[in-house]
């Protein structure tokens, strides 16, 4: 068998489909190419549509309107028209831009989004690579988004996007303090990097979950919810693109095809966060109940992407209620948040974690006291 | 078989290119072309822009990714630490509580400093 899980996912497709056994081996590779391929692309534009479809209903129905209903219905083809439309728009280059650096922004925003799909397990086997280091790389990856995003400020030349630019540097920045704790407390309790070990350490019973784990990760599971929703610039955190006072931040001189670029990569790392803390906190692509995770073959498969995907779009959700509940908060109530709440809590449910971890490893703290060993 | 780790990851960052640039350039092909001096100009709520962009911003910004630096760090230092936790039991535990308890003490430092207070 091969090494790592793409592969073993193609042999499951083979399994499933028997007369592509057939094919000669030299074809394996650019099916393999093909799946692996497969799996971020599907995911992003599936997410890209669904989800900006799904801001705009919420957002309509929390203000008592109806939204999109014009294409499809409900609506439901609007994103598919808007995207069809943005092929045909004018690619609008300011004169005073800097153009290599204009162009190349996007590009390197998506490219810090898309990388960080390779290491979103879906299912057990459905991962482009199960990474060994997977949750570093992925605190690594997920930086290089803002640095997509500095290039466009500056690239810009308007006043308006370097002030955004300035701004979500600064709290991106700062942000990734406290979810680097987050991360690290999940290490602690997990004791591997591999995304795929993290969700299977939480196999059975939903008790097994790492929010359960002990007393106080749920302090960990709500501050990483904070944390995200500034790193991803989502309301009550969006002061880099605050409409009412720097027009749109980073993007005021992007159009067309090229807004529609950060558009995209923004909605993926909402998802991808959304995924994330399903997969650190509650359980990935487990459905937390043992008869319907041990179902195999593809019916399994899809209960367990189906139970990923669920609990990722109720975080968006999440997201979305949140925007529209909470206003805007300041500049230095953002850092107050960061540097003054979010990180002493942080480091101190962090070394209480390895305090529990030290005292009773193993399974989650709320079977403890009635049902001992019932999850595993 | 196939040891496609590397391979997958090529192919994926590749796509991750791929993907913006074909976005980029479908337009080019079919989109308007009709470039003209207003429409280029930097966008300033209808005025003519005054100054230029390339100007000073507060020394806040420049802090805050100084302080990011140091505890970015850190953080990167206890990842190795938090994997191999469960071999290190209690030295371990020691250790690192006497490591983040100097962080702490550095955390404290800049906020009695008043380093963390944006006005």
């Amino acid at each position: 068998m091969p090494e790592t899980t793409t592969g073993a996912l193609i042999y499951q497709i083979l399994e499933l489909l028997p007369f592509l056994k057939e094919l000669p081996e030299f074809l394996h590779i650019p099916m393999l190419m093909f799946v692996t391929g497969l799996i971020p692309v599907t995911v992003i534009s599936l997410v890209g549509l669904v989800g900006v479809y799904m801001e705009r209903k919420v957002s309509a129905f929390m203000q008592i309107r109806l939204g999109p209903m014009e294409y499809g219905p409900w609506g439901t083809l609007q994103t598919l028209a808007d995207g069809i439309k943005l092929m045909g728009k004018e690619d609008i280059i300011p004169r005073e831009a800097d153009k290599p650096l204009f162009i190349l922004a996007p590009i390197a925003a998506f490219v810090g989004v898309f990388l960080l799909f390779i290491a979103i397990p879906f299912d057990r086997d459905i991962i482009v690579v199960d990474l060994n280091v997977g949750i570093f790389y992925l605190a690594a990856v997920a930086s290089i988004e803002v640095v997509g995003i500095i290039m466009a400020g500056w690239a810009s030349n308007n006043k308006w996007s370097l002030l955004g630019a300035m701004r979500e540097a600064a709290q991106v920045v700062a942000y990734e303090i406290p979810v680097g704790i987050c991360l690290v407390t999940v290490v602690i309790v997990s004791g591997s990097f591999s995304m795929v070990d993290i969700v299977e350490e939480q196999k059975g019973l939903f008790l097994n979950w790492f929010i359960f784990r002990n007393p106080v990760m749920w302090v960990v599971f709500i501050a990483f919810i904070i944390a995200s929703l500034a790193e991803l610039k989502r309301a009550p955190f969006d002061l880099p693109e605050a409409e009412s006072e720097l027009v749109s931040g980073f993007h005021t001189e992007y159009s067309g095809m090229r807004f529609s670029i950060f558009f995209i990569a923004e909605y993926g790392a909402m998802f991808v966060a959304s995924a994330l803390i399903a997969i650190l906190f509650l359980g990935g692509y487990y459905t937390g109940i043992p008869f319907l995770d041990n179902i195999d073959g593809i019916l399994g498969i899809l209960i367990r992407v189906g139970a990923l995907f669920g609990k990722a779009f109720a975080f968006l959700f999440l997201q979305m209620w949140i925007r529209w509940t909470l206003p805007r908060i300041r500049l230095d109530q953002m850092f107050y948040l960061c540097y003054k709440v979010l990180v002493p809590f942080g480091f101190v449910a962090m070394i209480i974690t390895a305090f529990w971890q030290m005292v009773l490893p193993g399974d989650g703290f709320m079977s403890l006291g009635w049902a001992p060993g019932l999850g595993k | 078989m196939i040891s496609n780790a590397p391979v997958s990851l090529a192919i994926v960052v590749l796509l991750a290119v791929a993907v913006p640039a074909v976005f980029v350039l479908v337009p080019r092909l079919l989109g308007a072309r009709r470039a003209s001096s207003e429409r280029q100009t930097p966008y300033e709520c209808g005025l003519l822009p005054v100054q230029d962009t390339k100007s000073r911003f507060s020394v806040k910004f420049y802090l805050v990714a100084v302080l990011f630096i140091l505890f970015d760090l850190e953080v990167a230092f206890i990842f190795p630490w938090a994997v191999v936790y469960d071999e290190l039991a209690v030295r371990g535990f020691l250790e690192m509580l006497v490591f983040v308890g100097v962080l702490f003490l550095g955390l404290m430092y800049v906020i009695r400093k008043g380093a963390l207070d944006w006005d």
